[in-house]
């Protein structure tokens, strides 16, 4: 970091400087955000959850959308993973099945961005103890 | 561009660092480079999380999970079932002391959810060591603003307007203070930032120091611009290690930057920083004593006038704020005056930061807005007294303060309502007492940290308090008499009325505060000669029970005197003139025969 001589030069560092906080600032208001959560499990991780997660990451930088990538536990869907669950705000959750780079980049094209809904979403269910 | 998709905060407070936070950062990146997991899981030591009770605090991002007590040990567990599997570790969560439920993110705890952090902003979120992550959370803007686009007069009136007050004790309106000092004629003029935390358990100022000391430099560059000085010191005591480093690394940053030094953001002002240390006496918190103190002089108050904001740090005028003070000064500028004055009460504005400490569950440091109650903070944020015992009073204000009792707990917290109830704002200590201590003792123990700490110029503080000791010791020894509440009295009446400075005359607080409030005790001690919390050992007897006694010799080989006497299977006894009153006795017995009376 260089010298800051002006009032725009403090703002340009800071705006390059906050993505390096993004997370943490994100985390405050997760309801505001695009969540992404991606099935980390045994299984999931097998079928390849890790690249997703990151070309989920990458992307959602990429294309500065507003987004939190976390990692959750077995989703049960066993048979179509990698899953993906989305919430966009003030929507209800949805889960996504065999979610590889390809399925991923349609997910941000179409469901993130244009809010359509896709194929490969995995009905719910079941109830939660908070239903 | 970074890849981490998960940030891992691990508090470095003191409190935790003393319990191994430094270990764990370690254990994390040893595990995380063994795992591969180095490039996408950032580790960060921030700065105090305020839930010191449950340290080492670890908390998880992006998902917020909130680890507690948390030891080198568990690092590998943390890694290998959250980060790889995405399972929290059940055993460490939270667990709400009411539900005992695991509370998984911090939205859901009581600790925090009635908080309102404004001077605590960043910590426990940046790294303290980085100024990018201060800047990115809008750091040094607000100077920026104040130097390219406002004039000083125009901060000055902001701050007044804010309604902003001295968070050290005295509670000076801050604008009022920097007008005072703008207004002095002078070639030289200083900013000086009082860091001399004295009150006995209270920890704010280091924290706000060890976690965000960009925004006090920040602050005191700002009050520099209006009052016209281009010289500030940081007088901190030498005690706070890692306050200091944490300061000179702050300091080192903001130079290499060009936020302190010469034409700062392109303009005429000039502005830098330099640290004192302070050899830890409780009165060069004082003003004057903390000038005279960094003129190498010996720490003594002298008397006012002449104000610091007159003549002050090398007989230039000064302007003297505290750390919690300085904290709140970016947070008015870039939010607005407007803004912070309708957080608060009428005549307190904003919030105030306390370290909660005693005979309470959640010890730690918060921050509320003024205007809460204490028993929002005792029972809520603080989650009730320890192991269900019955309130029985809170102290604030440290040495100089006074002891609440029960009444006042629905009283918002607010610098002239602790007044009004015969106890004072302080620096923000909060010390919570329970039904097991003796008020007397508690007195006592002020009063012997105000002994220790007296400079000893003048001789209301140096003798008066001396003797209101001794009279208070010899009440918890059992030999007081009725009169020695009235003595205790009119000599503390006198030392506030005659002592030099701050110290003397707040030092009798606790003494009256306590009469006012526990004059049951203290005639239970001069009249009966009993302590009813059972704590002046003096006044405690111990006897055997000849019939429960069936002479197991038990106390009689434990008892470190040799006090007790008796034959085996035979009924043992205490000669009262050689008991030390050590309770090794009833502690031992397994027949209820040794009895406290």
């Amino acid at each position: 970091m260089g010298k800051i001589t002006s009032l725009s030069d403090l703002k340009r560092i800071r705006e390059e400087v906050q993505s390096q906080i993004k997370i943490r600032e994100n985390s405050d208001h997760p309801e505001q955000m695009v969540q992404i959560k991606v099935g980390m499990a045994t299984c999931g991780i097998a079928s390849g959850a890790r690249e997703t997660m990151n070309y989920f990451i990458e992307e959602t930088e990429h294309q500065a959308i507003d987004a939190i990538v976390t990692q959750t536990g077995c989703m049960g869907y066993c048979y179509a993973e990698p899953t993906v669950e989305v919430i966009l705000p003030g929507k209800e959750p949805v889960v996504f099945g065999y979610v590889n780079k390809k399925k991923a980049e349609e997910i941000i094209e179409k469901y993130i961005v244009q809010g359509e809904l896709i194929d490969g979403i995995i009905p719910l269910s079941f109830k939660t103890i908070d239903d | 561009m970074s890849n981490y998709k998960m940030n891992v905060l691990i508090c470095g407070g003191t409190g935790c660092k003393a319990a191994e936070s430094a270990n764990i950062q370690a254990r994390f990146k040893n595990i995380l480079e063994e795992k591969s997991l180095e490039d996408e899981v950032q580790v960060i030591m921030t700065g105090c999380f305020g839930f010191c009770e449950q340290g080492p605090i670890v908390k998880i991002l992006p998902d917020n999970t909130f680890y507690v007590r948390v030891t080198p040990s568990d690092i590998e567990e943390i890694v290998m079932e959250h980060f790889i599997k995405g399972r929290p570790v059940e055993r460490l969560l939270y667990k709400d002391p009411k539900t005992k439920e695991s509370v998984p993110a911090t939205k859901g705890m009581d600790f925090y959810k009635k908080q309102l952090r404004i001077a605590l902003r960043n910590c426990g979120f940046i790294n303290p060591e980085r100024i990018e992550e201060y800047i990115a959370r809008d750091g040094y803007l607000a100077l920026a603003t104040c130097l390219t686009e406002k004039t000083p007069a125009e901060v000055i009136g902001e701050i007044k307007e804010s309604g902003l007050r001295g968070r050290g004790g005295g509670g000076f309106p801050t604008g009022l203070k920097w007008e005072l000092t703008a207004k002095s004629v002078s070639d030289k003029k200083y900013v000086v930032c009082n860091a001399d935390e004295g009150d006995p358990g209270a920890f704010m100022d280091r924290s706000i120091l060890e976690g965000d000391p960009h925004s006090v430099i920040e602050a005191m560059a700002i009050c520099g611009y209006c009052i016209g000085a281009d010289e500030g010191v940081v007088y901190i005591r030498a005690e706070y290690p890692l306050a200091i480093e944490r300061l000179k690394i702050a300091i080192k940053q903001a130079r290499e930057s060009g936020l302190l030094g010469k034409n700062i953001f392109g303009t005429e002002f000039n502005f830098d920083i330099e640290l004192r240390y302070g050899a830890g006496a409780f009165v060069c918190g004082e003003e004057t004593a903390l000038i005279h103190s960094m003129e190498g002089l010996r720490g003594e108050p002298t008397f006012k006038p002449p104000f610091p904001s007159q003549e002050g740090y090398m007989k230039k005028p000064t302007n003297v704020n505290n750390v919690e003070t300085f904290a709140n000064v970016p947070v008015i500028i870039n939010k607005g005056a407007s803004w912070f004055n309708k957080i608060g009460t009428e005549k307190s504005k904003g919030t105030k930061v306390f370290a909660l400490a005693g005979k309470i569950n959640n010890v730690g440091l918060i921050e509320v807005p003024m205007g809460t109650t204490l028993r929002e903070v005792i029972y809520e944020i603080g989650g009730g007294i320890k192991d269900g015992k019955e309130f029985k009073s809170v102290q604030t204000g440290g040495p100089s303060g006074g002891c609440l009792t029960k009444k006042f707990l629905d009283t918002p917290i607010d610098y002239d309502n602790l007044i009004a109830a015969g106890s004072m704002m302080g620096s923000g200590g909060m010390i919570v007492m329970d039904e097991d201590d003796c008020m007397v003792s508690i007195a006592k123990f002020y009063l012997e940290f105000t002994l220790e700490e007296s400079c000893g110029k003048c001789s209301p503080c140096r003798i008066g308090n001396k003797r209101l000791h001794e009279i208070l010791d010899k009440i918890t020894q059992g030999k007081g008499k009725e009169e020695d509440i009235e003595r205790l009295q009119e000599l503390s009446h006198v030392i506030k009325d005659t002592s030099l400075c701050g110290l003397g005359q707040s030092s009798p607080n606790p003494v009256l505060s306590t009469i006012l409030n526990f004059r049951d005790e203290y005639l239970a001690h001069v009249k009966d000669g009993k302590c009813p919390a059972g704590q002046c050992k003096a006044m405690l007897k111990y006897t055997i029970n000849e019939e429960n006694c069936t002479g197991c010799t038990l106390c009689f080989r434990n008892c470190p005197v040799g006090a007790i006497t008796g034959e085996r299977r035979a009924p043992h006894f205490i000669d009262q003139a050689l008991c030390i009153k050590c309770g090794v006795c009833y502690e031992k017995c397994k027949f209820d025969a040794v009895k406290l009376a």
